[in-house]
């Protein structure tokens, strides 16, 4: 790579992202900035159709995925907040397009999407950040980071090595949170169940705060801990690596 | 029953959620173990999963090949095409015989046909011999789990049914309980003129029927009563015994974490001459009841299930509703994929939503069948055949068209802003009307935010 060129990523902030959450798009964009990135915001961004496809609207999600992928054509890199959002991308866009050449655009898109963490350790080769929010800290595995897009350490990485972070291990990190998007609505005693065994597991690891890269995740642990009044909160990565500004 | 009110039901069944966090947690521990001991296991489970696609792929080739050594064994071999073939051969074979009563082992091929109500209509004392089996039946329940059956009961519960059926109190220790039911069943097992099983696999090169349990009743029932009648799943031939290596590495390691079961029972046609035991009548059924349907379906890979339950164990809706409440012979993940294979679309309309996607199934599965794939293709039918309701489609027909629209979809973000005021508590919204309702019951919810990242990015735009 030439030392020169700076590194440039455009964020597909997504629909949660943009809504419910835009401090975490605002920290990513400050964080990215600090280490020399340029961010762009391709303009036109709603959601990655991953309700609509989830629920078994196939065509509707790949009328929206075909109105996105052109968004990003430019992009040498796509971060992205969520590793559902990511997945679906990365994983369901091209066989979701109607011909090869709007095919090949997905799967360009699709090799040079990243979610926040693999992003940072993958592409820019960072591990090491000063945590903006010092504490106990544990980390909650999203479903779709860990087995759809098989990422495990890349958080991991980031957390260990965070000046400032004390990391502790989640007991059964690796189980659903019960959000799972319409799940969520369509069997809310079941997900609320999931969700209380994944609180109690929260509020027994010690933690001050409980980090996941995924807003889908952040929305329903972040939901649980609020009506609880836990002492306990739920962050995304961004939260943790990049101050709130002044 | 609705489905809606099993769930509720069992969310609120103490003893089921004491005895199922207790059993699936024990059984994750111990499959993890199993494989983390076992560093060839990741590429047998990749070469199991060939052997069932490559089987599958000509499996009148093998089912050929299968029927033909049985029969050269000496066996004989029935085909059904649905359940109530499956049945009306069964008692066919037991009233022929003059049977009374039949032993049974474990078999989930049985409880889909449902093969004991089918027995005792025919005045044949149906009698399970597997201890799980054995308890269900003593409850008058169904089985609960593939490999578990009664895994919803605590081992009071189970004191208490058998002290009922007994007549005396009896301790809530397992030991004691299973000596009690092995006493009972003993006197079974030398009367009983018929001896059912399922088969775990059967192999078309050698004609070889395999049953993998872990009590020892399986040889009691496949070698005491003069006829054996085998019910198997027509998915379940495989080529070779090499083949059969393969899968017996990895099924017990994924069902209980053993290395092997207890038992693998080869079974050869009935007994021949100069033998000291085993039947004289050796009947083997394979039953369609959908599954050839599926070799061109979207449903083909749940062919190679093997019926362990690791996704049963794993998943965290099973883990919270238990068996019962799916309303089906086969719960869990892979049970939704089956269930829709042998009942119907229409059968699994709120079943196929019964899921969070989180891949755990998938990832547990011996020969990797890729499930939620299969649960959103399932959604996609609902889509597609009308059966998900009205209201639904609209609200995601609505809600693609939206997304399709960002000039229409930021005003409906400052519309929500508006709506959602009066529920707004320190940028939180609890207790919203109507459908979102089900979610702030018991979760908050992050109000709409006063400025939109869209919005903010203009100064965003600025600070760079």
């Amino acid at each position: 790579m030439n030392p020169a060129a700076p590194v440039r990523a455009s964020l597909m902030v997504t629909c949660l992202g943009d809504v419910l959450y835009p401090e975490i798009g605002v920290r990513i964009v400050r964080l990215l900035r600090r280490l020399g990135v340029v961010v762009d915001f391709p303009p036109g961004q709603t959601c990655c159709g991953l309700p609509l496809f989830n629920s078994g609207y196939r065509a509707e999600a790949a009328a929206v995925a075909q109105r996105t992928v052109p968004l990003f054509g430019d992009a040498e890199h796509v971060v992205v907040p969520s590793g559902s959002c990511a997945w679906m991308v990365k994983h369901e866009y091209p066989g979701l397009m109607p011909d090869a050449p709007t095919r090949e655009a997905a799967q360009r898109l699709a090799d040079h999407t990243w979610e926040l963490s693999q992003f940072l350790v993958k592409v820019l080769g960072r591990t090491r950040f000063r945590s903006a929010w010092p504490g106990r800290v544990a980390y909650h595995d999203s479903c779709h980071l860990l087995r759809g897009l098989g990422e495990r350490d890349a958080p991991r990485t980031i957390l260990r090595h965070a000046a400032g972070v004390q990391f502790v291990e989640l007991p059964g990190s690796d189980e659903c949170c019960g959000f799972g998007g319409s799940f969520s609505v369509r069997m809310p005693e079941v997900s609320a169940a999931i969700l209380d065994k994944k609180l109690a597991a929260v509020e027994s690891s010690g933690a001050d705060c409980v980090v996941a890269c995924d807003a889908g995740c952040l929305m329903q642990i972040g939901g649980g801990l609020s009506r609880r009044r836990s002492r306990v909160r739920a962050m995304h990565l961004a939260e943790l690596l990049e101050p709130e500004t002044p | 029953m609705t489905f809606q009110e099993r769930v509720v039901g069992a969310l609120h069944d103490r003893h089921l959620q004491e005895a199922l966090t207790i059993a699936t947690t024990r059984f994750i521990d111990l499959r993890r173990e199993a494989f983390d001991g076992f560093p060839e296991g990741e590429r047998l489970r990749d070469r199991a999963r060939g052997i069932k696609e490559a089987t599958l792929q000509r499996l009148d080739h093998w089912l050929e090949l299968l029927v033909a050594n049985v029969e050269r064994l000496g066996g004989h071999v029935h085909y059904a095409a649905t359940a109530a073939e499956a049945r009306e051969i069964v008692v066919g074979i037991a009233r022929r015989s003059g049977a009374r009563m039949a032993v049974k082992t474990k078999s989930m091929a049985t409880e889909e046909i449902e093969l004991n109500e089918a027995l005792e209509q025919a005045g044949i004392t149906p009698v399970e011999t597997d201890l799980g089996e054995y308890i269900i039946q003593l409850a008058h329940e169904r089985p609960s789990h593939i490999i578990a059956p009664a895994i919803h009961k605590t081992k009071g519960q189970v004191a208490e049914l058998f002290s009922r059926a007994l007549g005396r109190p009896v301790a809530a220790d397992p030991e004691a309980l299973t000596r009690i039911a092995r006493a009972e069943l003993r006197d079974k097992f030398l009367r009983a003129d018929l001896g059912i099983t399922g088969a775990n696999f059967a192999v078309a090169e050698t004609g070889t029927v395999v049953l993998v349990t872990n009590e020892g009743n399986g040889r009691m029932v496949t070698s005491l009563p003069r006829v054996h009648v085998a019910l198997m799943g027509l998915e379940k031939v495989v080529p070779s015994m090499t083949d059969l290596m393969v899968f017996l590495a990895i099924l017990a390691k994924s069902a209980t974490g053993q290395t092997l079961s207890a038992y693998t029972t080869f079974i050869q046609g009935p007994r021949r001459a100069g033998e000291l035991e085993g039947p004289d009548e050796f009947h083997l059924v394979l039953l369609d009841g959908g599954r050839l349907r599926q070799l061109s379906g979207p449903l083909r890979e749940a062919l190679y299930c093997l019926r362990c339950g690791a996704c049963l164990n794993v998943c965290p809706v099973y883990r919270q509703i238990g068996g019962h409440a799916y309303g089906y012979t086969y719960p869990g993940p892979i049970g939704i994929l089956l269930t829709a294979m042998l009942h119907g679309q229409g059968s699994v309309r709120e079943l196929a939503h019964a899921s969070s996607l989180c891949g755990a199934c998938a990832e547990a599965c011996p020969v990797r069948i890729d499930i939620p794939r299969m649960l959103i293709e399932l959604r996609a039918g609902g889509v597609t055949t009308a059966t998900a309701g009205p209201g639904e489609r609209l609200v995601f027909r609505a809600l693609a068209w939206l997304l399709r629209r960002p000039r229409l979809y930021r005003l409906a973000a400052s519309v929500g802003r508006w709506l959602q005021r009066p529920f707004v508590r320190d940028g939180m919204l609890r207790g919203l009307p109507l459908f979102l309702g089900r979610w702030t019951r018991t979760r908050d919810v992050p109000a709409v935010a006063p400025r939109t990242f869209t919005e903010r990015w203009k100064e965003l735009e600025r600070e760079g």
